[in-house]
């Protein structure tokens, strides 16, 4: 990135008190936290929560109303950001894939890297055919997205957004419209990802698959940080009654 | 007699008499907006015998009683095809050569301002459309006069004089009408995308210009193609309009060709005919292509 007055002992991705309103509906009252490289972090919490407006702030995909955001030493909440420098490090992954439709799975994946990195064909070629296999789907690499399972796709869209070679991985529900079956083969992908130290951001409904990986866990609703804490103690020992409420519910 | 008592609704075979308004048959949406073909479709919808039959019983009652005259509808046909040479190569080709420059000149100018109409500058995108507004409301004959009797016959360059000819004017003044309904064209195509596209585009560090080249344009192409035919067709029939201006297309030959056959009535029914059914065998296949392509574009998503 060409600012560098990051280090690696500070928090990669960093959160200090962030608003955030659609006109006269608070969405986002106040959210802080820092998550270091190489870390999992999942948000959970009910639906209109705020969960997935927060994710997308973070590669300034919605505009904050005041706070700050720093990814990887830069500020996402300044007029002046370049947005072009900041999603280049940041990888986003969607809950309804959004592959391009009209490139097969490998030119999906080789599209940003030659277009915006400018990377030549040959080494893109390579390094997508790698991603490819990670995902494994090599067998797949010429179809279209149409031709694709759901699960197919979305593992195509993250090795597309790992084809950036990002910094931060962040992932909106990505297993929220696929079927119980394809749901693990994604969530494989990701703990691959995340085994090779990724940093990671999820926005989840498999509380599973956060107990499992995850290496500190935020609850929200309506719009603020109610409760956090690793895996271990959040599940057991949570006090605030909403999110107990929300646990028992879900468990 | 009596079927409607075994009909049972969703269930009975033919589905196209069930009552519940689910279970009919999908009607795919096409790109832009659905009046933009509704030439097209009433076109295509008859079949080519009812609309020839229509056409030849229009011609040939009047050619009955004209036919009890001294000049006889032998001889008027023999004229027409005396003259038939003439009125194709050089009228209909005329015809043809408008509509090809027009469509050309006319997207290319369509395509950038659909693009301003969609800029993330607002006086560009406030511009391109009120620029589309203008065009796409005004009649066309209207544009033609002015484009017409402003434009200069000649353009000095230094010291080469390069002189317009006519229907390059003609060309110039239906091109606006076509610019604006193809820029009309081309907005409705790029925001049926989904957001998502956008998103997924943005996330991925594309620059706004490469996401609509790249990633918007390609997608919205297929949907482009019909309604743009449809244009295409619109126009090619708008061409005789030149001849008001004097241009020497079908029209004003076949008036020249009958005035030189000293103006006999029983002309007028073979010259206009051969003009009106030259321009059905040319247009009328094109509107069921594009019906038929706006049918496999509507079900592949």
């Amino acid at each position: 990135m060409t600012t560098n007055n990051w280090t690696p002992e500070q928090p990669i991705v960093s959160l200090n008190n962030v608003y955030k309103s659609f006109g006269e509906l608070e969405v986002l009252k106040g959210i802080s936290f820092d998550v270091m490289k190489g870390e999992v972090i999942c948000i959970i919490g009910p639906s209109g929560s705020g969960k997935s407006t927060l994710i997308r702030c973070i590669n300034a995909l919605n505009d904050i109303n005041s706070g700050s955001i720093k990814v990887h030493g830069l500020e996402v909440n300044d007029s002046n950001l370049n947005k072009l420098e900041l999603r280049k490090n940041v990888g986003m992954v969607f809950q309804q894939y959004n592959l391009f439709p009209h490139k097969t799975a490998l030119e999906n994946i080789m599209m940003a890297p030659e277009l915006v990195l400018k990377e030549p064909k040959g080494d893109v070629l390579v390094k997508a055919q790698a991603l490819i296999r990670k995902v494994r789907l090599e067998d797949k690499q010429n179809n279209y997205p149409a031709e694709l399972s759901g699960g197919q796709q979305q593992r195509v869209a993250i090795a597309r957004s790992l084809a950036m070679n990002p910094d931060v991985m962040l992932f909106d529900e990505v297993t929220a419209a696929l079927d119980p079956e394809t749901v693990k083969e994604v969530l494989v992908t990701i703990k691959e990802l995340a085994a090779e130290g990724m940093t990671c951001i999820l926005v989840t409904h498999e509380m599973g698959f956060a107990r499992e990986l995850a290496d500190h866990i935020y609850f929200t609703d309506r719009g603020i940080i109610v409760e956090h804490g690793p895996p271990a103690t959040f599940f057991k020992e949570a006090k605030d009654p909403r999110t107990k409420e929300f646990l028992s519910q879900i468990l | 007699m009596f079927g409607y008592l075994n009909h049972i609704p969703g269930i009975s075979p033919n589905s196209q008499q069930s009552d519940l308004p689910v279970l009919l048959p999908y009607q795919g949406h096409s790109a832009g907006k659905p009046e933009d073909l509704r030439f097209s479709r009433w076109l295509a919808s008859s079949s080519p015998w009812v609309l020839l039959v229509i056409f030849l019983l229009i011609s040939f009652y009047p050619l009955a009683v004209l036919a009890q005259s001294k000049y006889t509808l032998i001889q008027a046909f023999a004229t027409l095809w005396r003259w038939l040479p003439f009125v194709v190569g050089s009228g209909f080709v005329m015809n043809l050569l408008i509509s090809f420059f027009t469509m050309l000149f006319g997207t290319v100018a369509g395509v950038f301002l659909g693009l301003g109409q969609i800029s993330v500058v607002a006086p560009v995108r406030k511009f391109s459309w009120f620029i589309t507004q203008l065009f796409r409301n005004s009649p066309w004959l209207v544009l033609l006069f002015i484009v017409m009797l402003t434009f200069p016959f000649e353009i000095e360059i230094g010291e080469h004089i390069i002189s317009i000819p006519d229907w390059m004017k003609a060309v110039f003044g239906l091109s606006l009408p076509i610019m604006a309904n193809i820029s009309e064209v081309v907005r409705g195509a790029v925001q049926s995308v989904p957001t998502g596209q956008w998103e997924a585009s943005e996330s991925l560090a594309f620059s706004r210009v490469q996401t609509i080249w790249k990633i918007i344009l390609p997608q919205c192409f297929k949907r482009m193609i019909p309604p743009w035919m449809n244009w295409y067709a619109i126009l090619t029939m708008a061409t005789p309009l030149v001849s008001l201006l004097g241009v020497e297309e079908i029209v004003t030959l076949s008036r020249q060709a009958m005035e030189a056959e000293d103006n006999h009535p029983e002309l007028l029914i073979p010259f206009f005919g051969f003009a009106l059914l030259i321009f059905f065998a040319y247009c009328y296949p094109i509107a069921r292509w594009t019906l038929k392509l706006e049918e496999r574009y509507s079900v592949k998503l």
